[in-house]
């Protein structure tokens, strides 16, 4: 029998991910997808991959968030488009009713989300510096060549954690390489970066505003034991990882979807599973309009153009709401 | 004598009219964009803070179109500002570009001493012409804050998207034009009209965020990203602490007019979280927050170039603000960098969460649903 599911996807800098939720509400599928730098090849892929396995389902409503919401909305006609601080809020506390404080480390942004009787007060995200996330995680990952999965096991070994500069990027590096030419271990320096990080995740985003309990640690990187051990010892509170916590962006837009047919029913603009087939290609120019010379996108599927981006005046971008109503 | 100088939001407008006034060529930097950017950033310090990127970019274009001399204003005070005319010139002569510099300190006594410098500059003209010059400059900058205030409000409010924007440019186009007083006041009376005709929905659930921040950018656009107009398309009415009429009234003319602008009544409610002067305008910032709040604002933006020293002094401060006045604040640091996908995705964030907070009340309503 055909049951009526909702979509939520999150397209991030590092990941994509999926999550389909049903009626009710219940996870019922969740993808986690490197994006590679290219965010259309990923997210027909996961489309594919969600195909394969809700076949019979009906969608209901497609909700997208994250740093390519927009152009996820514009290739799949999404009903709702949130931004990822939002997104992540819902998901926190749906799963983990009375959180007050969300921890969330993704691929190029780290937030802090303060949230009290279930709404957002007060948030941070970094901003000129991304020492503090998961791809400086993995690149050091990949420096010394362990695998990003192991990270957290190997650097809970630790003995005596070595102190890592970690205001910046750059300074944390250069004084890994330092410590590691001490021949200090590696477990050590590892936990050492952990410190070095969540330090520098409390000083860029929490600066002078109280965490109170529950606290939520999200995102990618709380796959990392050893973060989350490190968390748990600066703060001196227990922090909770909640399940699907990769995920959470995803699962907050298929919920915002959904509470916003509860509120007020609509008919889907989801284009359907065509899409995950589709030629897509994006092509760009500068436009000369004005002064602003925006460097315009335009996206094409199968050579028909589906939408523009990136335009400050919305000269062309004005023209996807003709497309697809009400976007943005 | 080709006079030019830097742009920093509706200035242009008035400077170019008082200059004129006075019989001196101007001319005028083109706006800025991405190349001036380029160009500042290319030749500029990398730590100055990007009001010095781009107006080392204006007067490399400016002098491209034949501007010989430059008209900057100085300072005095914690912030670097005061010396930025001078290490742009310096800058410049090492690329081969010669100005002849011209600094407006701020007078230090009353509005004389400022019209005693304009003589100079202006070839010893009798002090009524420079007097009528300078009226007639802050008449156009008057009248652009004028309607940009109103602007605010239309375009929160505005039926068809862009309505106002259209309205809006066209007044700047009459206002540049304007020669006399009286063409100025009808450049405003056709804005007021036409903003009059525009379709809208009062009915509409409008948030008011204020702009509070370091002057530059605030009052410059594209350093901003124009976040005004950002935020008055997704329906937030937008005013800033600081209108440049009011800035001249205050440091050019020493508070001539009496009453009107709004600098004491904001800086007295910096203290009890910042009781001095740090520069620039950081015990504004601080004290807008407050003011803003009385208002009935619903939230406020902070805006501050990357390394602006009296900005994060006040940045540092605005959580225990926040929290004692209820009210929720967001820094915004803009430099060189783009990220405008971060920018954006925090006002939005940001516009949510206060309409969390309007919503208020009844305690299922406040919960998150997603909208």
């Amino acid at each position: 029998m055909k049951k009526g599911v909702f979509l939520g996807i999150d397209v991030g800098s590092v990941s994509t991910n999926l999550v389909v939720i049903n009626e009710e509400k219940e996870i019922l599928e969740a993808i986690y997808l490197r994006t590679n730098g290219r965010p259309l090849v990923a997210l027909k892929e996961g489309l594919r991959k969600i195909y394969d396995r809700i076949k019979e389902e009906e969608i209901l409503g497609v909700g997208t968030t994250g740093s390519g919401r927009q152009l996820a909305a514009l290739v799949l006609g999404a009903d709702t488009v949130k931004n990822e601080i939002t997104a992540h809020a819902v998901a926190a506390n749906y799963l983990v009713p009375g959180v007050r404080t969300i921890l969330e480390i993704g691929g190029q942004d780290s937030k802090l989300i303060l949230l009290k009787d279930g709404v957002v007060t007060d948030f941070a995200m970094n901003t000129v510096c991304a020492a503090g996330t998961g791809s400086f995680l993995d690149q050091q990952a990949q420096r010394l060549n362990i695998p990003i999965e192991k990270f957290g096991e190997i650097a809970l070994k630790a003995q005596n954690p070595v102190r890592i500069a970690g205001r910046c990027a750059v300074f944390a590096e250069s004084d890994m390489i330092h410590k590691q030419q001490l021949g200090l271990s590696i477990e050590d320096i590892l936990a050492g970066l952990c410190d070095a990080l969540v330090r520098n995740y409390l000083n860029n985003l929490a600066k002078g505003k109280k965490l109170y309990d529950k606290i939520v640690f999200q995102g990618g990187v709380a796959a990392n034991i050893a973060m989350r051990e490190a968390f748990r010892r600066a703060l001196c509170t227990e922090v909770i990882v909640p399940p699907y916590f990769e995920v959470m962006g995803a699962l907050g837009a298929a919920l915002i979807a959904a509470f916003e047919r509860e509120k007020q029913p609509y008919k889907t603009r989801f284009k359907g599973f065509n899409v995950k087939d589709a030629e897509l290609k994006t092509e760009n120019f500068e436009c000369q309009n004005c002064p602003n010379f925006c460097e315009v996108v335009k996206i094409y599927e199968d050579y028909e153009v589906v939408g523009y981006l990136n335009d400050r005046c919305g000269r062309y971008s004005q023209m996807n709401n003709k497309k697809l109503a009400g976007i943005g | 004598m080709k006079v030019t100088y830097p742009h920093m939001g509706n200035m242009a407008i008035g400077v170019k009219a008082m200059l004129e006034e006075l019989g001196v060529e101007v001319v005028l930097p083109p706006p800025i964009t991405k190349k001036t950017l380029t160009l500042g950033t290319k030749y500029g310090p990398e730590f100055a803070c990007l009001p010095l990127k781009l107006n080392l970019g204006n007067f490399i274009e400016a002098y491209e179109l034949g501007a010989d001399t430059i008209l900057m204003a100085g300072g005095t005070g914690p912030c670097r500002f005061g010396y930025y005319a001078y290490v742009e010139q310096e800058i410049l002569k090492d690329l081969g570009i010669n100005y002849d510099l011209l600094v407006l300190e701020p007078p230090e006594r009353n509005i004389m001493e400022f019209i005693a410098k304009l003589k100079k500059i202006t070839d010893n003209k009798p002090i009524f012409q420079v007097i009528r010059a300078v009226k007639k400059g802050f008449l156009k900058i008057k009248a652009a804050d004028e309607i940009e205030k109103k602007v605010a409000f239309f375009r929160a409010r505005e039926i068809t998207k862009g309505a106002t924007d259209r309205v809006w440019q066209e007044f700047l186009q009459n206002l540049n034009r304007a020669r006399e007083e009286k063409e100025i006041e009808e450049a405003v009376n056709q804005a007021v009209v036409a903003l009059a005709r525009i379709p809208m929905d009062l009915a509409r659930k409008v948030l008011k965020i204020g702009v509070v921040g370091e002057i530059f950018t605030l009052l410059e656009p594209f350093t901003n990203f124009n976040i005004e107009r950002y935020l008055g398309n997704l329906g937030v009415e937008v005013q800033r602490t600081i209108y440049l009429s009011e800035w001249v009234n205050d440091h050019l003319f020493l508070g001539l007019f009496k009453n009107y602008s709004r600098h004491k009544e904001i800086v007295k409610e910096a203290p009890p979280f910042l009781c001095h002067f740090v520069g620039g305008h950081g015990q504004e910032t601080v004290g807008g927050v407050k003011y803003l709040k009385k208002q009935g604002f619903d939230g406020v933006i902070q805006l501050l170039p990357f390394t602006c020293m009296p900005e994060i002094v006040a940045q540092a401060v605005l959580p225990a603000v926040s929290e004692v006045e209820d009210i929720p604040v967001l820094s915004l640091v803009v430099d060189e960098h783009t990220g405008e996908a971060g920018l954006i995705t925090r006002l939005e964030a940001f516009c949510d969460l206060l309409s969390f907070r309007q919503k208020g009340g009844n305690h299922e309503k406040r919960r998150i649903s997603g909208n």
